[in-house]
């Protein structure tokens, strides 16, 4: 026994670094295969806090640039108000009235931590469970999408960026309407995405929108990007194309999460279908 | 005594700021990217004692993923870190020089040493953190040459920093 503690004694670094490095190993490996809401994260008090704090700051050396996108967006929308258009029939606004029936609603949020540099990529924002933000919301900006909602506290929400290595969206091209996936590219670049796995019948061109096909959690028609390379590398067996994306994902600030409220009834009739196969 | 607590305290709370809130937006080409909050573990005293070296690592790398939303990551990357610095200077440091060679740092070390010190750990460190990161072989290339040119980049700025505290009159 003597002989035991001394041995151990002796190297006691080498089984130092066992415990600490199996354990800090059993949390990574964890966290990143459930996606727990853990409290190690940007949405705690103290990490939360300081990232608002210093992002108070930061957003004043943007905010002409915030201004400006802002205004855009307004003047985008005011052309779309019932105001801006000429009604050429007497009737049109009473059929409006009951044709429509609102599925998506917008909530938006500041996004008070980003990154863009690492394999796999995560925003924060201001907005928790108390704004009506839940997981697997969509989420976007003016300029298209921007990810997926993982993680909700009360005031606080987790984003798995559109720059994530597992990130998968179902997208499509605007003109033929051929559908794909819309992922991340392996090189690690913040201005570019792939398209994966369109039929080898379409024929995309270089310049053609990639937008969401409305079978994910966004509304049909939210650009992801513009082509600029019919052969990306690493095809299989169907065509890939290389896109660059329509969002800044280094200069976010605003971001708007989508509510589909359809989305709970869908899912439902999806999980009943996928019982009885 | 305590005025090695004061600075190492300090050093910690200073290290992690510059980390989280500067350099977390720092990157070239999407290679380098600088991990610099390593600089903390490497400068603890010679005389600090294994355990605390271990737990100083771990609450280290844990904080800095708490800011990067990657728990364990950087703490894994933290404690093969500290091993090998156990292992760097029980190789290269006489034991009974202790005394008058408290902290290893540029100015008391000396260039040579100090410089190859500060690669050999921060390559492990980075080798370590890059690739449990992307956790796939397949991109094992690309992977690489991040390592060696953020590694580039952390000694650069250790370094910068080491000449920025650099105090001739302990050189003996």
């Amino acid at each position: 026994m003597r002989n035991l503690w001394a041995f151990i004694t002796k190297y006691n670094a080498f089984f130092l670094f066992l415990i600490f490095e199996i354990s800090s190993l059993i949390i990574y490996i964890k966290y990143n295969s459930f996606q727990k809401a853990s409290f190690l994260n940007s949405t705690n008090a103290v990490t939360g806090t300081l990232f608002k704090q210093v992002d108070g700051l930061k957003s004043y050396m943007s905010l002409s640039e915030t201004n400006d996108s802002l205004a855009r967006e307004n003047a985008k929308l005011r052309g779309q108000l019932k105001t801006s258009m000429y009604v050429d029939s007497v009737d049109k606004r009473k059929v409006n009235d009951t044709v429509y029936k609102q599925q998506y609603s917008y909530i938006v949020a500041k996004v008070i931590n980003n990154s863009f540099n690492k394999r796999s990529n995560y925003i924060t924002i201001d907005r928790g469970s108390k704004d009506g933000i839940q997981k697997d919301m969509g989420v976007i900006t003016g300029a298209g999408v921007v990810g997926q909602v993982i993680d909700v506290t009360e005031h606080l929400a987790i984003i798995q960026s559109v720059l994530h290595k597992n990130t998968r969206f179902s997208a499509m091209l605007t003109n033929t309407k051929d559908i794909g996936s819309f992922v991340w590219g392996n090189d690690m670049d913040p201005h570019k995405g792939v398209l994966i796995d369109i039929q080898n019948n379409a024929q995309p061109k270089v310049g053609e929108l990639v937008v969401t096909s409305g079978y994910s959690l966004f509304p049909t028609g939210i650009p992801f990007g513009k082509i600029t390379n019919l052969h990306a590398k690493g095809g299989g067996l169907l065509l890939n194309v290389e896109v660059s994306l329509a969002v800044d994902f280094t200069k976010l600030q605003y971001v708007y999460v989508i509510n589909n409220k359809f989305a709970t009834e869908q899912t439902g009739l999806e999980a009943v279908q996928n019982k009885n196969e | 005594m305590s005025r090695t607590i004061l600075i190492n305290v300090l050093r910690f709370l200073v290290l992690v700021f510059i980390q989280v809130f500067l350099l977390k937006n720092v990157t070239f080409y999407n290679l380098a990217t600088p991990y610099f909050y390593i600089l903390f573990i490497l400068l603890l005293p010679f005389e600090v004692p294994n355990i605390l070296l271990f737990v100083l690592a771990f609450v280290l790398g844990l904080t800095i993923d708490a800011f990067y939303d990657t728990p364990g990551l950087h703490a894994a990357a933290s404690i093969v870190l500290a091993l090998v610095r156990t292992l760097f200077i029980s190789i290269t440091v006489q034991k009974d020089g202790f005394d008058n060679e408290p902290e290893p740092t540029l100015s008391i070390m000396g260039f040579r040493w100090f410089f190859t010190y500060a690669i050999v750990l921060t390559l492990v460190h980075h080798f370590f953190l890059l690739n449990l990161e992307v956790f796939s072989f397949s991109e094992i290339q690309y992977t690489l040459s991040r390592v060696v040119l953020s590694s580039l980049f952390t000694v650069f700025l250790i370094l910068i920093s080491g000449l920025l505290f650099f105090r001739r009159k302990e050189r003996k």
